[in-house]
This record gives C-alpha cells, structure tokens and sequence, in this order.
C-alpha cells in the first residue's frame, strides 16, 4: 500500500535520515497553481495564476493581506493557508499592539516557519500541504520570502512555487540581476513573463484568472493608493492595464520544460 | 544495512534485539548530508563557522542565517534539518532566559548544554515523536572563559576545544587537530574557520556555498555577533588564496 | 469527608456560624468552592519608594532626572538606589515609585532586550516601542487588579527623533517635551515648562543640564522624600549616558530668618 516502509508516518525517519512525509507535503505545494515573486529596491510583488472548476465557478483566492505591509500568495492546500494566514494577522496585531510597531517580515515568516515545524515532528499531525511567498516592507526596505511546509523559509530576489514553477524559476534565474533597478511597470512586466512559462500550452494570462500583489509606491496604472505604498491585490480590469505590456512570446519559443513528474528530484532542503 | 526491514527501526521507541535505536542512527544520517559546521575555542574567545550550501542563485547573500544567537554571551550552530535547527534555538533562548530568571544571572554553558541534551534526549524516548535531525555546536564566553560544547541527536554532549559537524567533520576535524588553539587569538581563528571550511567543501560533488561566521571575544565584548562584513570578506579572500597554494 | 469528630453535626464556616456561637475553632472548610473562595489580597501600597523623576527634552535629545533616595515610609532608607536605567543604546526609564516592582519592571526589559538582540536581523527597539510595550503591561496588570506601583517616564532618540512619555500604574499614559512624576509634577514641572515649552529645538545640552539642576534643587528643599545627590541621564542620536552621582551644594541659613511659625514668635 505504501511506496516504502518509512512514507506512511511524520515521525520516522528513513535509513537515509530523510523525511518522506515531508516530502510528500512538498509535492502537495506543486500541486497548486503557480505563483511567482519579484523585488526590486523600491517594491515587492506578488503574481498569481488562478483555477476555476468550470464555467459557473468563481475562480480560487490565490492571495491574502496580512496587514498593510504584508501579503502573501499561496500554492497549494488553500484551507491550510487560511489557518495559517490567520495565524500571520494575529503575530502581526500582537506586534501592533504591544509595541507600536508593524512587525518585521522576516519574523512573521520564521514564526510561521516555526509553527509549521512542529508539524513535521510530531505523532497524529501531518505537514502543512501549502506554500507561501511573502512580500512585504520594513524598516529594512522591501523583502520576499518563501516559506515552504518543511518548517523552512528563505529570502530570495525572485521566486515562484506551485504547479510547473521550475519553468518560471528559469525565467526568473536569466533575468534576477535586472530586477533590483527595475521600476514597478518592469517588475511587473517580468512576473507576468515569469508567470506565463507556467501556463498550459493552449492557455494564457487574462484579467480573469491572474492577480498581482504590490508593496511600494503606486504605479502609473494605479489610482488612490496611500504614499506609504501598502500591500493591495489587483485584480479584473486594474490589470488589464499590466497584461497590455506584455511582450508575445517568439512563437518558435522552445515548450516549458515539462513540469516535474518524478520524485527522484524530490527533496526536503536541509 | 541490517537494520532496514527488520521493523525494529520504525519508532525512537524501540530498540534492536542487539540494543541499538535505529532511529536515532538515522537522525545522524541526516545531519550528515547537511553542509558542515565548525566551532573553535581559542585562547580568548570562540569562533563559529558554516558551509551554507547554495540551492539557488536567487536566494539573497547573507540573510538565510545558520548560526543562531541564544544570549548576548552565546551562539549556536546547528548541521542538519534547519527547520529543527530553527526549534533547537528557540528552545535554547527558553531555557537560557528560565536561567536568567530563576538565578538572576546569565546562564554558563555548560548549564545549558546540560538543559539542551535534556531536551534532545526527550526526543529518543518515544514513538510519538522523531529525534532531532541536528547536531548543535554551542558556543560562548561565560564566566569560566570560552566554552564549547555539541550535543548530538542521542541527547549526549560533550565539550569540545574544536568541533565538527556535518558532511566534511572528518576533514574539518583532522585539520583543527593541527591547529595549537591554546595559543590562537580569536582574530586569527576567524581566518582558520574559514580556511577550514573552504578546505572541506567538496566543489565536484556539491552546490555552491557561502561561507557564514559568528564570535565571541574581546574584540565583541563578550556578545555574540556575525563577524564583521570587512573582516568576512578579508578572511574568505584569504581562504579562496589557501586552497589554490593547497591544492 | 471531616475526619474530625469535633466538627461534625457544628456549622461549619462563618457564613453560618459567624459570631463563633461554638466555642471551638473554625474547623476548614470542606464544601464546594466559588471562584472567589480564595481571595488573594494584591499590592494595595508601595513599600520602599523613590520619589520624583524630571525629564525635558532639547536640542539633541532627552535628559532625565532622579535623585538617588528609596524610602521606607517616612525612612531615607537607602541612600545609593539609581532609578535610571538605560534600555538598549536608544532608551532610558526613570522610575518613581515601588522600587521593587522597578527591579522587576527591569529585568523584564533586560530578557526583551535579549529576546531582541537574538534576532540580529537590524529590526531594534526604540524608545516608542518600549513605552508603548510599558504601557501595555502596566494597564494589564491593573486591570488584575494587581499593578506595578510606578510613575515612568520613558525617553530616547531613535531614526532623528526624539521622544518623551510617561505611563503609571493604571496604565495611563501621555507625552510632552517636559515630564515629572510624584512630588516633582506639582513642584518641578511649572519650572520646567516656563523654561523649555517653545525653546525644545533650541536649548543646547548645557542648558537643559542647568534647568534640569535648578529643578532638583528645588525638588530637594520642598520635597520631604528626596536626598541632595542625583544622577542625569542625557540622551541623543549618539546612545545614551547616565552620570556619576552629583551632590547639590545647599544651605540652610535662610532657616534662621524664617518668621511666623515653629518657636519663633516674631
């Protein structure tokens, strides 16, 4: 019934000192739609491709606020990410209240990280099956982090998860360099890039089932956001305004790399 | 290996008709295959130093710390499943400021290494849970002067007056043997972590890394802090220049 | 059950026998308990207290003031007790009050401070941070009805900015550019307003040392609970310093000229 004697239970590690369960909860992340992550020396954005089950369904949130400087955008088990998420908005009132101060994006990720740690050592728990990349900005500018069900995060100039993300982490290793000097408009542009290797072949990205999240100042397509440039998910007609910058894709483009199938690459960093 | 399939290595609670615990052997599996760690104590301080091995390029340079504080006076290093290096030093900052409370004074280390193997043995005892996949290296300046101590997945820990953990500690090892630490100031073993760590990565077989450094001395007045950017660049450098004479 | 044969078939507690009708001792109660049943009596008054605390704020930063006195009721108990201590390399507290409960209040800060120096990820508390945290702690602990017995003032520079407040033991607080708790908010703080309200970003350090002087002396001729030797903490963008105990120079002639009451009869 189990692929191996040491897959079926969180709290046993194989003769290799690896932690299937874990793994597995990675692979449920790649099950999710992609999302791609970007940071510039100004701003940190957030993109996002959403499903929908059909004609008659609404398509799923793909993103969440945590407070004004923080956002986040999920791949994978969305009712996790709802506990989880709920977890970030309470650590980030609790720094408010008890010190004044939002709280820094680095320690909201570890938190969270650290939380779903637990999970990976414990009898009667699975891992949590949901990855995030967090933006957000502090004291120390803006930042974008992945946080990963293993109990692991990291901060990164550019990043995507989720369903077929190692085609736009190609894209995003070609072009990282340029990002920090990028402007908004380009950022985006480039995570719209980024976002598009992970579509099906016959897709492509609309109003309808991409959303863009944003810290940092306004946009030149944006209206009526406050100076302090907080964290705002556009969606439907605001980004009709980004997909029109897009550049077509050279039709003899080589397809994306097929998406991970095996489960030899599969492992939980260290 | 003997003890897979038998089913007596599926819990921490169970033990090999010959007396072993298999999956405490295997937690040790993983804090091999994790990028090594050293720490060296040295006439007035101790240095820490980490291979951090590089998944990917867009990962930022220096903010993906390894090397955790616990207390002004103490750091700690860990090699192995980093989530559980993250719960280790969480744990280690509970314990060091339960000590500061209850006897109004900043904990040795040996008292807390002595809390920590607690803690970690705890973990060996029962299905309900799986052993730490680290080994820690803690280190710091406590009243009794530089300490250093490791505590393994078992729980056991013992001090050191040089440690390695992780994939290259036999190497890592052999070369802090040469080393006389009775004599080396704390400046100059910032330059032989780093040599050593350099030495033991293996650039065939593993992913780039970056070379991560913390110390305790007089030069820090007794905090623990990452070595300075300046002195980092300065002992990588040198680092880089020894392995090219080395090899 | 009572396994004392004395008790049984006797009214059992003061609710029924309240007047000790039975001339036996009240034997424990043994029934069922209310969530009252155990009242715990909390702080009902400070024991060893300091007095006053001045601060102004000038040019460059804050400076801050107290005397170096904890009471025993009318006692000049002790007699080194500094009441200023420095929060990280941006803050200092100053504290009036139940000195007991300002140890405690310390070492709360010193494990925050440590929490925060875990971190060293640049994020730092500033003075508005740990006011703001101060406050919290001293209005949840007087809503259990259980309060640390303290005026504080909080002060420090952080980012270019100075910053000035106070918080008491029912958690109130508020912030102006000259602050005094206990006997100094009536004596010492009409004399520190007329001298620094409208003058805060002009008052060199020299200045504000010699209002800040002038206040404490005349802090301890009216005030019954302080002691001529203080301590001034000054701080600007460049960290914070707390002084040497200073003794005032006072005199006590003008005594001999006093009329109009004690043994003098003209």
């Amino acid at each position: 019934m189990f692929r191996n004697t040491y897959d079926s239970d969180n709290t046993v590690f194989s003769p290799q000192g690896r932690l299937h369960q874990v793994e597995y909860a990675l692979e449920a992340v790649k099950q999710g739609s992609a999302a791609v992550g970007l940071r510039s020396k100004t701003h940190s954005i957030l993109l996002a491709l959403k499903r929908s089950t059909g004609e008659l369904a609404s398509y799923q949130q793909k993103m969440f606020r945590i407070d004004d400087h923080i956002g986040i955008a999920i791949a994978g088990l969305t009712s996790d990410a709802r506990v989880l998420s709920n977890f970030m908005r309470q650590q980030a009132m609790s720094s408010k209240m008890v010190f004044n101060r939002p709280v820094p994006v680095n320690r909201l990720v570890s938190t969270v990280a650290d939380k779903a740690q637990v999970n990976t050592q414990e009898y009667g728990r699975r891992p949590y099956g949901v990855g995030f990349l967090v933006i957000g900005q502090d004291q120390s500018g803006p930042h974008l982090y992945e946080f990963s069900p293993s109990g692991n995060s990291y901060e990164y100039y550019a990043m995507s998860i989720g369903a077929r993300s190692q085609s736009a982490k190609t894209y995003l290793e070609k072009h990282y360099e340029s990002f920090a000097d990028c402007n908004l408009e380009d950022l985006i542009r480039h995570g719209l890039h980024a976002l598009r290797e992970t579509l099906q072949q016959d897709k492509e990205l609309n109003i309808n089932n991409t959303s863009i999240g944003i810290v940092g100042p306004a946009s030149e397509h944006e209206n009526g956001v406050p100076p302090t440039g907080p964290f705002r998910i556009l969606e439907g007609e605001k980004i009709d305004a980004f997909l029109g910058t897009m550049i077509a894709k050279e039709t003899e483009a080589p397809a994306a790399a097929p998406a991970a199938t095996g489960d030899e690459d599969v492992q939980m960093a260290e | 290996m003997t003890s897979i399939g038998t089913g007596y290595d599926l819990s921490a609670s169970t033990y090999s008709p010959d007396g072993r615990i298999f999956q405490v052997e295997y937690a040790n599996k993983a804090v091999e295959n994790s990028g090594t760690a050293i720490g060296i104590k040295c006439k007035d301080g101790v240095v820490l130093a980490v291979e951090k091995l590089i998944h990917s390029k867009l990962l930022v340079p220096g903010a993906n710390r390894r090397i955790q504080t616990v207390d002004r006076h103490i750091g700690l290093a860990t090699a192995g499943l980093l989530a559980d290096g993250r719960h280790i030093s969480n744990r280690a900052r509970e314990e060091a400021s339960n000590h500061r409370d209850f006897y109004h004074a900043p904990p040795t280390l040996k008292a807390l290494a002595d809390r920590l193997g607690l803690y970690v043995q705890a973990y060996t005892l029962y299905s309900s849970v799986r052993p730490f996949g680290i080994s820690t290296i803690l280190a710091g300046v406590d009243k009794s002067g530089p300490s250093l101590y490791v505590v393994e997945p078992s729980g056991v820990f013992y001090g050191y007056n040089g440690a390695a953990v992780g994939k290259g500690r036999q190497l890592a090892k052999t070369e802090l043997e040469k080393l006389k630490l009775a004599e080396l100031s704390t400046r100059e073993a910032v330059f032989e972590a780093a040599r050593i760590i350099y030495l033991v990565h293996d650039d065939a077989k593993e992913k780039d890394f970056e070379l991560e450094m913390s110390w305790i001395g007089d030069e820090t007045k007794g905090l623990h802090v990452p070595v300075p950017k300046d002195l980092l660049d300065e002992a990588d450098a040198k680092a880089k220049a020894a392995l090219e004479t080395f090899e | 059950m009572d396994h004392f044969p004395t008790s049984w078939g006797r009214p059992r507690n003061d609710a029924i026998d309240a007047y000790g009708t039975y001339p036996i001792a009240q034997r424990p109660y043994n029934g069922p308990k209310d969530a009252f049943s155990e009242g715990v009596q909390h702080t009902q008054q400070p024991i060893v207290t300091g007095t006053s605390v001045l601060a102004i704020k000038f040019k460059d930063g804050v400076m801050m003031a107290a005397d170096n006195l904890a009471s025993y009721g009318s006692l000049a108990r002790f007699k080194d007790v500094q009441r200023l201590y420095p929060v990280g390399t941006h803050t200092v507290i100053g504290a009036g009050g139940d000195m007991s409960d300002f140890q405690y209040i310390q070492s709360m800060l010193d494990e925050l401070m440590i929490d925060e120096f875990c971190a060293q990820d640049g994020h730092t508390l500033g003075p508005a941070e740990i006011h703001e945290y101060l406050a919290q702690v001293m209005y949840a602990r007087r809503s259990k009805m259980n309060p640390l017995w303290n005026a504080l003032l909080v002060g420090g520079v952080k980012d270019g900015k100075s910053f000035l407040a106070f918080v008491d033991l029912l958690g109130t607080t508020y912030t102006a550019s000259t602050l005094a708790t206990g006997y100094g908010a009536h004596i010492a703080q009409p004399l520190l307003r007329s001298a620094v309200e409208t003058h805060e970003h002009e008052l060199t350090e020299a200045q504000a040392r010699q209002i800040i002087d002038d206040s404490m002396k005349v802090l301890f001729y009216r005030d019954a609970r302080s002691i001529n030797k203080y301590q001034v903490a000054t701080i600007t963008a460049a960290g914070s310093s707390i002084s040497d105990s200073i003794t005032l120079e006072t005199t006590w002639d003008f005594a001999e000229g006093i009329r109009g009451y004690g043994a003098q009869t003209e």
